[in-house]
């Protein structure tokens, strides 16, 4: 049988899948015992135990200064600003895209602007909004809109496009107006894409929050790992993250349910 | 004073002329079928009538008005794909011209207006068959019933021209036969006025009451873009309704 016939049964989908991940962690472990073992002071591969400990100190027991659970106010602070800075973005990107794509005059006037704006790199910008909006949250939020607004943008006035013109003509013979048709036809169509346009631009999302908390913050994952780097705190900034890798998938696992929950009819 | 007033319309793209000086009057409830080799302005001529594509020359007039380059509520239209919306129900591709017409803001409608639109709905599914998936989206359908779907959702806004884009051409034999019969009743029930292109030769003769065909009278072999199409012929065919009523009254005595 040829090779890209065979394929792996129930028990061997979970056993490839999980294989990569277990072996990396024996490796791990193995490499960080024989560091261990020629200096019981090496910070850089901590034992699971070290790392163990870290995890308890951080999550599970109160500051001793402020009194809060570490790990849980830096994931609060960095979830706000991703969602508030995301769904900014998102709002954006439907309230350009969606009029850059269907109507010819209002893309004309945005569409080669939104073009040539999607071009700057957004951390290259970033002094610039901290010198506009200051250190506080807004900067933080700002950076990650602007980081993900231009995609979103871009990308619904090309699914907007996409639709096919035939639907767009049938709506028009039913009579509907222009608002109509965008109420109806072209928005409810749309809402599922921007969903997977989101899915993608969370990974950027991320980016631009941790840089921007590296820099300027005092509560936050990115800030925690930039603080902790000072001490060389493997055992600290491994399991963070792990646990921001873990929110990231969580994420988007649960943008794909939406999408399939919401929008019955997309991508059958 | 005919329905349909087509008159010297041209149509002409950079380096090729697809269309020339076609002329045509149709008359009220007639049943036209256009026939023609692809790529000869079948196609373009459907989407003028529709006002899709604007002519370059010429006036078409649509009840002694001058058609306004724009789709409008009078010429319904099938094509022979993505005439029906993805993302609603049967039931919800139906209402949809209702509710257009109902809610001009939010392009929806609530309560006892909503139920009187839903019976519409449902009467016009009912007639085309389709009742029972009313609640099902167009990617659950075969393809026939969703160009049944399609016909329903148009004819729900009561055009007084329906256009048809080879509405049957992706369809199977038998499949399409059953739709020959559905479109036949339905122009005759409704008086309707219908334009369909089909490439199906035997389509055209015996559906229609009028075949046109669409060919061009001068060819360059040099250059073959540099004259377009027209009307070669307009033949009176099969599915007239004079001859109907001649079968009726035969059927009677």
């Amino acid at each position: 049988m040829r090779l890209l016939n065979r394929r792996p049964g129930n028990i061997g989908v979970v056993a490839s899948a999980a294989t990569p991940f277990v072996l990396a962690l024996v490796v791990y472990v193995a490499a960080s015992g024989v560091r261990l073992a020629e200096n019981p002071d090496d910070k850089l591969l901590p034992s699971l135990v070290t790392v163990g400990e870290a995890i308890e100190r951080v999550a599970l027991t109160p500051d001793r200064r402020t009194g809060d659970y570490i790990l849980w106010t830096d994931t609060a602070a960095s979830l706000k600003r991703l969602f508030i800075g995301v769904g900014l973005a998102a709002a954006v990107g439907l309230a350009v895209g969606v009029p850059n794509g269907l109507l010819p005059w209002f893309g004309a006037f945005f569409s080669p602007w939104v073009r040539a704006m999607s071009m700057i790199p957004p951390l290259a910008i970033l002094p610039i909004l901290f010198i506009v909006f200051g250190i506080g949250e807004l900067a933080k939020v700002m950076l990650i809109v602007l980081g993900t607004a231009p995609f979103l943008m871009r990308d619904i006035e090309q699914r907007v496009r996409e639709l096919p013109r035939e639907q767009l003509v049938k709506a028009q013979t039913l009579d509907g107006t222009t608002w109509q048709i965008t109420l109806r036809v072209v928005l409810p169509q749309v809402l599922p894409r921007l969903v997977d346009g989101v899915r993608l631009s969370l990974g950027s999302a991320w980016l631009f929050l941790i840089a921007a908390e590296a820099i300027a913050s005092t509560d936050g994952l990115g800030y925690r790992i930039f603080l902790v780097r000072r001490y060389l705190s493997m055992d600290v900034i491994l399991p963070y993250v792990v646990w921001i890798t873990l929110l990231a998938f969580l994420l988007d696992f649960a943008l794909r349910r939406v999408n399939r929950r919401c929008f019955p009819w997309y991508g059958v | 004073m005919s329905l349909v007033d087509v008159r010297n319309v041209w149509k002409r793209y950079p380096g090729k002329t697809v269309l020339e000086n076609v002329r045509l009057e149709v008359d009220e409830h007639e049943f036209v079928t256009i026939v023609g080799a692809s790529g000869c302005g079948k196609t373009t001529f459907l989407r003028m009538l529709l006002g899709e594509v604007e002519p370059c020359q010429g006036v078409i007039e649509i009840a002694g008005e001058r058609l306004v380059p724009e789709p409008r509520a009078d010429r319904g239209v099938v094509f022979q794909r993505y005439s029906v919306f993805p993302h609603l129900t049967v039931l919800g591709n139906v209402l949809l011209g209702l509710e257009f017409a109902d809610s001009r803001v939010l392009g929806r409608t609530f309560g006892r207006r909503r139920r009187l639109a839903v019976d519409r709905a449902e009467a016009m599914l009912d007639r085309v068959g389709l009742l029972s998936s009313a609640s099902n989206y167009p990617s659950q359908l075969s393809g026939g019933m969703q160009q049944r779907l399609a016909l329903a959702q148009t004819l729900i806004t009561e055009p007084s021209i329906l256009l048809l884009d080879e509405p049957f051409g992706a369809l199977d034999p038998g499949i399409r036969t059953d739709m020959h019969s559905l479109v036949r009743e339905l122009h005759r029930e409704l008086g309707l006025t219908v334009f369909m292109i089909t490439h199906d030769i035997s389509e055209g003769f015996s559906l229609g009451s009028r075949l046109l065909v669409f060919d061009k009278p001068r060819l360059d072999p040099h250059e073959p873009d540099l004259y377009g199409a027209t009307i070669t012929f307009d033949l009176p065919v099969g599915n007239r309704p004079d001859l109907d009523s001649v079968v009726e009254n035969l059927n009677v005595t």
